[in-house]
């Protein structure tokens, strides 16, 4: 895209945590001029249905991702340790709460 | 990662995201259709916002409220998706008001009478709502979810405009004619929401073959006339096309020739209204802007950084 | 033609979850009786739930006339929310006002039917904004104000006030520091955006202190209603501590008329509100809680009332 023209505010990402218990998730992201302005934008923009306990709000520059180029030297190696699933030991269905 | 990746995870239908390798053309077709889609949020709040202040209920005047504060929001989430793509919400906008970037051409028509609100809700959103739902398996991950948890927010959308229109009709004789002449004006300007004939939609089987398009627009629109005619029974008024019947053969309505002329005109900026829209967008965003620069320039003095 | 799964999926609520979307409503009323509280008389009950009712429907208005105009798309949702908020409290406090009063109105006939005569908002309310750091200014003030007035009105002896109040603390509070913000950041922001505010502060000074002066509804209604004149200290504490934050001075009493706008801009209204003192004084102290309005409050009944007056019999 053209860079001449800019946003006047950076670009922030947003994560709510839908109830207590759970994870907050990223929802999407919003534009404000500060972490103040981002978390009440936030409020209103991923929140005006009773959605949610708790917001996150953090500068997508400040987000450090692996990219997908990295993604068997990331997550390859854990793909052999089936023992970390509970699905890999064997136990007889007649064996109760396990 | 490249090209075959890309074409591979395509082809198992699963989502591509921001940071993966895409075609050039995939980027631009993306940033064009989600720009266009979040400019349709919000101008589409104008020919209803016009009405807030005028609602003739107070429970209207809350629902009509809500429903135009979504549309902003939509656009919001829309321009977000946008944004993961390398496009600048501020550079959009200004295509925006330049009429370098489109809007849908629903929104160059005037609403009249408060019936268009309801209208607009039944047959407007309703067509979205065919364009949208096989949005939220559009093969671009940020543009599939952003159209979820839009189609969940807008399942209020057509209701509520359904159900006003319910209500006027058993209202007075005068509001049950606002009811008939709104849908008289707004039925064909509906139908042309699912653009071009595919015969004429020359990115139609790109998009398709990339999945950022799932159903072709002929398809789209004869799944929303055959939805449609039987709610315009149970309400009781008259779809204006008289050449509109049950094909038993097809299992589908018939409907009769849409006026493409008039598309047209509308679409390069000819629509009854598209100079106000515009101007009106324009208006916000300047006026608008001492604002955002006097926020921004705070935000520099609190990190120590001069404005 | 078959459609795809996601139609399927929209309808399943399990997964709600993944997408933080949420469902649980509340009725604030559930539960309250709502018979007159012992030794309150009805008509005094319906006059004052009409004029904080009107306060927050008239100001309710001036936020929607601001809808597809804000400055930037995520304020537009904040002021939609703040219009939202007050017309919900307001359409509560008029349904209240209706059952107190035992005539049979309910909150459209009060809304849509009355004349700007028996409108019982303060003027703050009606006044047109000129500019968004006017509106930021006004709203400042007001959800200052009604945040305080809320807080003790929770208190109420009468049950459907106290639980109204109670719901409308938690938005007032929401609706006060998205005001403070801003005021910080238009104050303390460019030398445009200082005068601006600056000019904003001054064209609403003059209407403040209506909002803290008794009227003597209030004051029979003891127990029920809360004293303005009460809300002041907490008031001025407040202001002061945001002015302070935005670099900004509060205008000096009596100071600041709209006769001499600070701002140059030529899209400036004439000035409406700004009255000369001796007209000040043929309003009386508590002119909005007695229905002298400005020819502000005419345009605006014009344009909400004009549609439901001009169908008689409509059902919408």
């Amino acid at each position: 895209m053209s860079g001449e023209i800019k946003h006047e505010w950076p670009l922030f990402e947003v994560f709510v945590r839908a109830k207590r218990g759970l994870n907050h998730v990223h929802v999407g992201s919003l534009r404000a001029a500060d972490h103040e302005m981002a978390l009440h934008h936030a409020r209103d923009l991923y929140t005006r249905r009773n959605e949610g306990v708790s917001i996150w709000v953090v500068k997508s520059d400040d987000v450090v991702a692996s990219g997908p180029d990295d993604k068997d030297a990331f997550f390859g190696p854990s793909g052999d340790k089936a023992y970390r699933h509970p699905t890999y030991y064997a136990i007889p269905d007649s064996v109760p709460h396990i | 990662m490249s090209e075959q990746v890309f074409e591979a995870t395509i082809a198992k239908d699963q989502r591509i995201e921001p940071r993966d390798w895409m075609p050039e053309g995939y980027r631009k077709t993306m940033i064009r259709q989600i720009a266009q889609h979040a400019h349709s949020e919000i101008i589409g709040m104008q020919p209803e916002g016009a009405w807030i202040t005028r609602a003739p209920s107070l429970r209207r005047k809350a629902i009509l409220l809500a429903k135009v504060q979504d549309e902003a929001g939509h656009g919001l989430y829309l321009y977000s998706a946008a944004e993961t793509l390398g496009a600048d919400r501020g550079d959009l906008t200004r295509r925006l008001i330049e009429g370098r970037q489109k809007y849908s051409s629903i929104f160059n028509y005037p609403t009249l009478t408060f019936a268009d609100v309801g209208v607009i809700g039944w047959l407007v959103d309703g067509a979205a709502i065919c364009n949208q739902v096989p949005l939220c398996r559009s093969s671009f991950g940020p543009y599939a979810r952003a159209m979820i948890r839009i189609c969940k927010e807008e399942s209020f959308h057509q209701r509520q405009g359904y159900e006003l229109l319910m209500t006027m009709m058993r209202g007075t004789p005068a509001q049950r004619e606002m009811v008939q002449d709104a849908v008289n004006r707004w039925w064909w300007p509906s139908l042309m929401m699912f653009g071009p004939p595919d015969a004429e939609s020359p990115n139609t089987a790109q998009s398709m073959a990339w999945k950022i398009k799932r159903h072709t627009n002929d398809e789209l629109r004869q799944r929303f006339v055959d939805m449609s005619v039987p709610q315009a029974g149970a309400l009781g008024v008259t779809l204006p096309d008289g050449d509109l019947r049950w094909n038993a053969e097809r299992e589908h309505y018939d409907f009769g020739e849409i006026d493409w002329s008039e598309l047209k005109r509308v679409i390069s900026g000819d629509g009854p209204m598209n100079r106000e829209r515009i101007a009106h967008r324009r208006r916000a965003d300047e006026q608008g802007a001492w604002v955002r620069e006097a926020a921004a320039a705070h935000a520099a003095k609190r990190q120590g950084v001069p404005a | 033609m078959s459609f795809d799964d996601a139609y399927q999926a929209l309808t399943d609520h399990d997964d709600d979850a993944r997408w933080a979307y949420g469902t649980g409503f509340a009725d604030p009323l559930a539960g309250v009786p709502t018979t007159l509280p012992e030794g309150v008389d009805g008509a005094d009950l319906a006059a004052y739930c009409l004029m904080i009712a009107d306060d927050a429907l008239i100001l309710s208005h001036r936020l929607q006339q601001w809808v597809t105009r804000a400055p930037e798309l995520e304020d537009e949702m904040a002021i939609a929310n703040i219009a939202l908020d007050l017309l919900g409290q307001a359409r509560l406090l008029l349904t209240r006002a209706g059952e107190a009063e035992g005539a049979g109105r309910d909150e459209d006939d009060l809304a849509y039917l009355r004349e700007a005569a028996d409108f019982r908002h303060v003027r703050l309310a009606e006044v047109r904004d000129d500019d968004f750091g006017h509106l930021i200014a006004r709203l400042l003030v007001f959800a200052t104000w009604r945040l305080a007035l809320l807080d003790r009105l929770s208190a109420s002896r009468d049950p459907v006030l106290s639980a109204i109040a109670a719901k409308g603390v938690k938005e007032v509070t929401y609706h006060r520091e998205y005001a403070a913000g801003w005021t910080v950041r238009l104050g303390d922001g460019t030398p445009l955006s200082r005068q601006r505010m600056q000019a904003g502060l001054d064209a609403v000074w003059p209407l403040i202190d209506e909002l803290f002066e008794p009227h003597p509804i209030e004051q029979r209604l003891t127990g029920v209603a809360v004293d303005p004149a009460s809300l002041r200290p907490e008031f001025d504490a407040v202001l002061a501590q945001v002015l302070a934050a935005a670099t900004l001075d509060a205008p000096a009493p009596g100071s600041a008329t709209r006769d001499a706008p600070a701002s140059g801009s030529a899209t400036r209204d004439a000035p409406v509100s700004g009255t000369a003192t001796h007209e000040e004084a043929a309003l009386g102290k508590t002119p909005g809680r007695d229905g002298r309005h400005g020819g502000e409050l005419a345009e605006i009944l014009s344009e909400m009332q004009g549609l439901a007056r001009a169908t008689p019999g409509g059902v919408w």
